[in-house]
């Protein structure tokens, strides 16, 4: 747990001096919400809308996520090796990637609110399942990109290997945000908040146990 | 019963119990329904696709997960023709189902959960493919493949049980999930070729999975034969 937020500590300050990557990702997620205000003026009801904003976040989470591991220097994992076991190393990965989502759906969010207006009928229910939703695309896709990271032309093979696993996460988040957008909707989407909670936990026992392999070499 | 034997035996009791499915399956009385009619057949091969696709990868996943255990590239080998055969099994069964629906519901594709399932299911696997084909060293190869391959199936197995339950109604036959084994679902006319067709299925798949294993292990040894001469 200590050498967890130590690492978390790192990751955010390695973060901080290379202001580049974080700044790409918030110019990508500018620019495709703004590319989707232009092709989409005039049709633009509360389905699409829903639709189009967990579909950019799923591809925001794909290209944040996608270097977690790819900016690690060989040098710099071995050192990481020799301080901290596998499991605080992903889970840190994990909790950071969670924090930065969250950041940029809330930013993806206030984006949608100003160019295609604000749909939400119930707050509450709606955060809700913007954390679940961001933590379970950071705790399946972190795990992807460890093995993606270790390959030669890593996007299209984390491309690959992610959609198939975060798709189920995708039509649940697409469904139940759709109720939310009609109304106050914390009851009705409880189950599928627990279900997207279960996902999560599952994908972060199979992380506890299966990042250890990919970690040794 | 030595081990020769048995393993002549069993391939002969799949033979007949598939000669039995496909002859009973065509020829044997079924209830006539409406819409359905005679389509209702392809139950007896399309269900058989699915059952022996999920045996297959569910082995291919003891398999992944034994390697992981001992590092043996033997089982890497097998993880591999598991998901070979299981591919194939997925593919028929998809066009099976397809061929099906075009001409009881209309279309080839309706947009339904165990539709959708199956067809992210097979998604996985044909990444699984993609990473594989990336990778040149053997023993790293094996390792991020056996990996995914856990993570993917446990992730998977989790989707295909929920998501038919919790998404409503389906139009796809079968009560919440399992389609075919509940006990309303089937006339009792055609259980007695249902069940000999899944275990011809399964036994079958299974055959077939034992040949590619042993292709994939031929060639491997050409190929160090071939790296030795050099």
């Amino acid at each position: 747990m200590h050498h967890t937020l130590a690492l978390i500590q790192k990751e955010l300050q390695l973060e901080w001096r290379q202001k580049h990557a974080l700044g790409g990702i918030m110019l990508y997620l500018v620019s495709t919400v703004f590319i989707c205000y232009l092709a989409f003026s005039g049709i633009m009801n509360p389905q699409t809308w829903n639709a189009l904003f967990w579909i950019i976040m799923a591809f925001a989470s794909i290209n944040l996520v996608l270097k977690s591991f790819n900016d690690e220097s060989t040098g710099r994992k071995m050192y990481l090796y020799t301080l901290a076991s596998p499991v605080s190393v992903i889970f840190s990965k994990i909790l950071l990637n969670t924090l930065v989502m969250f950041a940029l759906g809330i930013i993806g969010y206030l984006l949608f609110s100003l160019f295609m207006g604000n749909m939400i009928k119930d707050p509450l229910a709606w955060w809700l399942l913007l954390l679940v939703g961001v933590s379970g695309f950071s705790s399946i896709l972190t795990m992807v990109s460890a093995i993606a990271g270790q390959t030669k032309n890593n996007f299209t093979i984390m491309a690959v290997l992610g959609f198939p696993l975060i798709l189920p996460l995708i039509l649940l988040l697409i469904r139940s945000s759709a109720a939310v957008i009609n109304g106050p909707a914390l009851k009705a989407i409880l189950p599928d908040l627990l279900v997207i909670v279960l996902l999560n936990l599952i994908a972060l026992l199979l992380s506890y146990l299966l990042f250890p392999y990919l970690w040794k070499e | 019963m030595n081990k020769k034997t048995f393993n002549c035996a069993w391939k002969i009791l799949t033979v007949l119990i598939m000669l039995y499915v496909i002859v009973g399956g065509m020829l044997f009385e079924v209830p006539v329904l409406p819409v359905i009619h005679q389509t209702i057949r392809n139950i007896y091969f399309h269900v058989g696709m699915w059952f022996s696709m999920i045996f297959i990868l569910f082995l291919g996943t003891i398999f992944s997960i034994m390697y992981l255990r001992t590092f043996n590239l033997r089982y890497d080998r097998m993880a591999n023709a598991t998901v070979k055969t299981g591919l194939v099994f997925g593919l028929l069964g998809i066009v099976t189902g397809m061929i099906w629906a075009q001409f009881t519901w209309g279309r080839f594709w309706v947009n339904d959960p165990k539709l959708n399932g199956a067809a992210v299911g097979i998604m996985a696997y044909m990444a699984y493919v993609v990473l594989r084909s990336s990778l040149e060293d053997k023993d790293k190869r094996a390792r991020l493949a056996a990996v995914y391959k856990v993570f993917a199936f446990v992730i998977m197995f989790v989707f295909i049980m929920i998501l038919p339950r919790i998404s409503g109604p389906s139009i796809h036959p079968g009560v919440d999930g399992n389609p075919a084994l509940a006990s309303g679902d089937l006339a009792p006319a055609m259980r007695k070729v249902f069940y000999p067709a899944i275990a011809g299925w399964i036994l079958f798949s299974y055959w077939i999975y034992t040949i590619v294993f042993r292709s994939d292990t031929i060639k491997e040894k050409i190929q160090q034969l071939n790296a030795e001469k050099q």
